[in-house]
Order: structure tokens, then sequence, then C-alpha cells
């Protein structure tokens, strides 16, 4: 069993919890992810790790409630024991020999980029960091990011929070005025890497995207979680999950990630019609 | 006198009809009557010719001869001197071309039901031996074992039985590798791993899940930590595709994908938390016993049809007999002689069909079976909604990118000598991570041979 020690939530729907692995949290690095199961009957899910303390034997994990399972995790507490907590898996974030990188990161995709981006501010690279969220409320790890980065921008969709646009706006913005990147990483939805991509393939930039997909085993037994990156097939679990963003078909991704849609949306609403009537019981 | 029916007795089985749409354990097992009578065909040869096409020895008359005598436990005691899992080996081992393919019987006529007779045994020392074994007296010796299949509990019993400390390190939530992600629960009752691994649980072994060696620990590190010896029983999880167009479309899964969600993941049941498309007619590619699992599951899951598509012939089947048969009368369709060279999508991206050609035989290749040669423009399309890729599996590259100096073919798996000896000294392997992907029977009894040479190892230092 794997205690949650804290809990809080960063904005309605975003969920930030440090778990007790210490084991986990030895082996640990950006880039990587680890798959939990809330309890005995749960499913398996992969989330990303987003920070660690080697010392406390902690890994903290971000996430959004957007299904069953991240619903009944959001409602788990410190004091409360998740039934599995397996990782590190895939492979690391590569740093190593970049100077000057554009870390992107969209929505709840921000608590993903951000340990990538702190990788890279300590190893002494210089860091633009460009963030978006739909809207202010939705504003995830500011502070965390501008200590991080030597250029920060904020970006809203509707002009709440930073300034209004889309990333793409802003990492557009960049390069036009001279920006020389090593590397561009982008973390986020699936459409926003996409862009990202189209627009650095465009000016020629080296851009890393970090794969979510549909995952079981996290362990390269399933093959659940294959894309296409540059004609081939790839397992995102053992190969990833980051890839070379100018290879990844992201239209087929969307496609698989969409695939149980209908099924999760059910199993939400059932989720969180239990875990009300468990709140009137109290 | 011996009983001279030429004929098996045949095993109690739920009615296809029934079955079809149940999980519940389709051959019910022989009653004592049926057991006694079909041990009593068993001539007792002296030369023992069974004993030769089992894997690890089991000394087949002799546990017969208990059966015929009505000394059911002294019938497993020993089975279970040669075999650690006698009620697993019973049920899924490939009987027809193992034991029972030597059988004195099967000259004229059938064969002595040999799994049958191990099956009934195991299970009746189950059903009727509750307490569990004692903890051997400690002998101060550390032994780790990564990955807790076939391979992995045999090696760990076997130590276990000798005093060893063993540790299991299992990469999933649940113990017991491919016996309960893979073989389905109406074919190998997930109770029946259970149980083997409470009796080892008891011998003092102790089973650490979510445990992925080569990630969280390195070999290395194990061997750092006071363990003296490791065994890799990591099996052949990497499932492979074919590389036609469409293997990525939504509704394409690895057998491995399928099963662990219906097994491991309950999907099978009502109210899951495990989603899976909900299919009408679903195509299995391959022929082996994985692909007849995942078409039954298929079945059971409410699809109407059902087909597996093999490129070569009913004779090349790599399928246990018992399965194609009882996968047939399931309603299970058979194209044989068919292999896929597209999977079409439909209108949403998601799979429309499968385009195949057919095949005819050739001469035979390097398998000694005739090469599948395919018939020019014999091109259709079956309707599907669903694929299922069962064509093999290689074995998972995580503790051989993660383990210097430990030696690989090229094809994945790891070198060994004879005892299980990696190129690594205190490195032990075997099972399909050393095979490729195989038998039960035969990964447990390259976990025993690797636990002789741990223990002669250890106790020689």
């Amino acid at each position: 069993m794997y205690p949650i020690l804290h809990k809080e939530y960063l904005n309605p729907t975003v969920v930030r919890m440090d778990i007790l692995a210490p084991l986990v949290a030895k082996k640990a690095q950006a880039g990587q992810f680890i798959i939990l199961r809330t309890d005995e009957d749960g499913e398996r899910i992969p989330l990303t790790i987003a920070d660690y303390d080697r010392e406390a034997g902690t890994v903290r994990i971000i996430f959004q409630k957007v299904g069953a399972t991240t619903e009944k995790l959001a409602a788990m507490n410190a004091g409360d024991c998740l039934s599995d907590f397996a990782g590190p898996l895939g492979r690391a974030t590569e740093t190593e020999g970049l100077r000057k990188v554009a870390v992107v990161g969209g929505g709840v995709g921000c608590a993903i980029a951000y340990p990538v981006a702190k990788k890279l501010h300590e190893s002494g690279c210089e860091v633009h960091a460009v963030v978006g969220f739909r809207t202010c409320d939705l504003v995830i790890l500011e502070d965390d990011f501008r200590a991080v980065s030597d250029k920060f921008i904020l970006m809203s969709d509707d002009g709440t929070a930073g300034e209004k646009g889309l990333v793409t706006d802003a990492l557009r913005t960049l390069i036009e005025s001279g920006e020389q990147y090593d590397e561009v990483i982008a973390i986020g939805p699936l459409v926003m890497m996409k862009f990202v991509a189209a627009l650095t393939k465009e000016f020629g930039i080296k851009t890393i995207v970090s794969m979510n997909p549909i995952m079981i085993d996290g362990t390269g037994m399933c093959g659940g979680c294959r894309l296409t990156v540059g004609g081939k097939t790839k397992f995102a679990c053992v190969d990833g999950p980051e890839f070379d963003g100018h290879e990844v078909d992201f239209d087929e991704a969307m496609k698989r990630g969409a695939m149980y849609r209908e099924f999760e949306r059910h199993a939400r609403e059932a989720a969180c019609n239990l875990l009300n009537r468990k709140k009137e019981g109290e | 006198m011996p009983n001279m029916s030429p004929k098996k007795n045949e095993m109690p089985s739920q009615n296809p009809e029934i079955r079809r749409n149940n999980y519940e354990e389709v051959a019910l097992g022989y009653t004592e009557e049926i057991a006694v009578a079909e041990a009593e065909r068993c001539l007792g040869c002296k030369h023992m010719p069974c004993v030769t096409g089992c894997p690890v020895g089991i000394k087949i008359p002799h546990f017969i001869k208990k059966i015929a005598d009505r000394d059911f436990e002294g019938a497993y005691r020993i089975i279970a001197e040669s075999s650690s899992l006698p009620a697993v080996c019973g049920r899924v081992c490939p009987q027809e071309s193992q034991c029972e393919a030597k059988c004195v019987r099967g000259l004229k006529g059938e064969p002595v039901g040999i799994g049958r007779l191990e099956r009934f045994a195991a299970d009746r020392h189950n059903d009727t031996v509750t307490e569990l074994p004692e903890k051997p007296e400690p002998n101060g010796h550390r032994v780790a074992v990564v990955g807790s299949g076939p391979s992995g509990l045999a090696c760990a019993g076997d130590l276990a039985r000798k005093g060893y400390a063993v540790t299991v390190f299992e990469a999933l939530h649940t113990a017991g590798g491919v016996l309960v992600y893979g073989i389905p629960e109406f074919r190998l009752p997930k109770a029946i791993v259970k149980k083997e691994i409470d009796t080892l649980c008891a011998l003092g072994v102790t089973i650490e899940t979510n445990m992925v060696i080569g990630k969280v620990l390195s070999v290395d590190e194990l061997l750092g930590d006071g363990f003296e010896a490791v065994f890799i029983g990591t099996g052949a999880g990497l499932p492979r595709f074919m590389g036609i167009p469409g293997e990525n479309l939504c509704g394409v899964y690895s057998a491995n994908e399928f099963l662990t969600r219906i097994n491991l993941m309950k999907a099978y049941r009502d109210g899951s938390a495990t989603p899976l498309m909900n299919a009408k007619n679903v195509a299995v590619v391959g022929g082996g016993n994985v692909a007849m699992d995942a078409a039954r599951c298929a079945k059971r899951l409410g699809a109407e049809n059902v087909y597996i598509v093999y490129r070569r012939g009913e004779a090349e089947l790599p399928a246990r007999a018992e399965e194609v048969e009882h996968a047939k009368e399931e309603g299970i369709i058979f194209r044989l002689l068919t292999n896929p060279t597209e999977i079409l999508p439909d209108e949403n991206g998601s799979v429309g069909g499968i385009r195949c050609v057919e095949m005819g035989l050739g001469e035979p290749d390097e398998s000694g079976r005739r090469r599948p040669v395919e018939i020019e423009g014999s091109d259709f399309t079956i309707d599907v909604d669903c694929v299922v890729m069962s064509i093999g599996t290689s074995p998972n590259p995580l503790i051989k990118s993660t383990t210097d100096g430990l030696e690989c073919t090229k094809w994945g798996g790891i070198v060994t000598d004879e005892n299980g000896l990696t190129s690594r000294s205190a490195v032990y392997a075997g099972g399909d991570a050393v095979t490729g992907a195989a038998t039960v029977i035969l990964a447990m009894g390259a976990g025993k041979t690797a636990a002789k040479a741990i223990d002669e190892y250890i106790q020689s230092k």
C-alpha cells in the first residue's frame, strides 16, 4: 500500500498529491511515469511524474479529474492509501547538451512540463517557458515555472490571465523575434502538441512531445499504447513517452485516445454518483 | 486385468450452448469412478515411454497406479515430486504432443488420459487437503526471482523447500504472470493459481508486486542488496504485430492486451472499471492456444461471429487439440489457409473489415511444417469490427537493456547453459525469456532446473 502524504487542489479540477513510494522516488527522473490503482478493483492509469523527493521518499503526481478513476483518486485524502503504485516507467527526458530550450505547456500538461523545465534549469540551460490555459481559474504552477525560467510567458484563450491567445502564437513571436532554440519541448493536449510541432517544423527546430496514450501494464506487454512515429509502430511505455514531434502521427493518436470515450463518460458519471451518495451519507 | 476400452473416458464438460455465455470452467474434471476406470487403462509399461514425453519427468505410471488403487493423495505426492503446479499443468499442458503421444495404448485406440488424471489427482488434493505446508528451517541464504509466472514460481518453490529466503518480484499488481493475465478463467480458474501461490507463501516465499525490475531496481542492485543469486523469469511479454496497414486502427488489439483486459483487469465482469470495445464480429489472427483463448473470450463477451484466421491448415494449428475442439463446439468459425493483408477502416476510423488472401501449402519449411504460399487473386474481405493479433510474442527487453554483460540472442532471448546459468555469474534465467514463447510446463521445468543449479552454486561457495 502506498500512503498519500499530501493533497491539494491546484484549480477546481486539478489535484496535486505526494505519494510515499521510496523505491520509485529513488529512481524517478523527469519525463518518466508511474502506473497506479486506487483500489483492488480499480483501473491501472498512467500518470507522469510531476516531481520527487528522494530524501522523503515521495513522488508527486498532478492530475485532472477527467474520468472515473481520476474522480475516485481526487476523492481520496492524505492518510488514505493507493493499492498500487509502480514505476518509474518509460525513458527520462534527455537534456544533455541543451543550452537553450523553449518549454511549452498546455493545461494540466504543465504539470509534466514543469519538472522538465526544472531539470533543464538545474543543468544550466536557458529556459523559456510558454504556458497556456483556457482561463485564469485554471492556471497552475505559475510561481514554480517562474522560478526555473529565464523567460516566462503566460497565455490564456480568453485573455483573463497573461496574454490572450494560444501558446503557438507566443512561440511564433519568440522565434520570429530571433530567439534560437536548440530544442522545443511541448507537453499538453494532443492538438496543442500537433500545432506546436507544425510550427517548429516550419522553422526546422527539433521538437520533443510527451505522449500519454491509453495503457495497461506500462512495461511493453500489451501494446495498447502504440503510436505511429516516423511511419513505424512504437510503444509509448517503453520507447517513450517522449518522441520527435515532427514524426508523430497525431491524428491517429487522437483517434486511439478517444476509443473508449463513451464508456469513460458513463463510468465517470457512475463514479460521481457513487461519490456524491457517500458524501450525503456522511 | 487392465481396462481394455480403446477410448479415453470422456471429460465431463459444460454444455457448449451454455458455457459460451459464462466464464466458468469448461472441463469439469473426472469423478472418482471415472478416474479409477481411466487409470485402469494404463498398462504400467516397465520402460515408461510416457515419462520420456514429459518435460519434467513425472513418474506417470506410478501415479496412475495409485489412482487405480484409490490412493489419490499418494498419486498427488508422486506428481508433486516432479511438478510444482500439478493442477495447472493438468489443465494447460499439450499432453497430446507430450506424454500421451508416447502412450502404448495410443497405438491401437486412444492413449490413457494422463492429463485428465493429473488434474484429477491435483484437484482431489486441493479439495481435501486444506492445511498449508510448514515453513522449512531457513538456511540463511537469499535468492531473488524476477517474474511470478510458471518458471519463477517453480524456481521459488523448489528453493523455498530447501530453506532459502526467496523474494519474487512481480511487475503487475497480481502474482501469476501468464497464468493470471493470459489464460482465461474458463480454462484455468484463478482460484487454482492463488492456491499455488498461497502454498509458496506458506513455504516462506515473499512476493513483492508492482516491482518492475530493470526500472525500480536493477539485477545488479539485487545482487548488491544481499541476494546471492537472481533468477530471471520475465517471460515473452512483447506482442508482435504483422506490420500490415491498419494495425493501429481503433479496435485492433494484441492478444496480450485483449486477454489482459478481460482476465487480469476483469472486463468480463459486469460493472468492471476496464473498458473493452463491444464487438459484433471479431477476427483473431493466429492458431495457437492464445488465439483460441482470445476467440472464446470474444464469444463470451457477446460477439456474434468470431473467426480464427490462420495461414496454415488444420493439421498445423499449434493449439492443444482440446482447445480447438472446444472452440469449434462454441461456434468459433475457422478460416484456415487464410492470411490477412490489410485491416480496413470504417467511416469513423475504427476497424471495418479485414482483407485476406487464401493460401496453399507448399514444401515443408525449417520447422518441418508445409510452408503456406499465397494464391494470387484470391483476395476477399471479412466484415469485422475488431481484430485481435495473436501471432506470438518476443522476450521483454527491460532486463536485457538494464543488465550489463547479459548475453542475449539476436531476437532478444537470454542466453543460458543447460542449467539456466546466464553469461553473468550468479544470474540464472529460464522460461519464455530464454526460449521465446513456449509452454507452461517447459517454463516450469526450466525454473526447477535453475533452482537446482542455484542451490549447488550457493552451497559450493
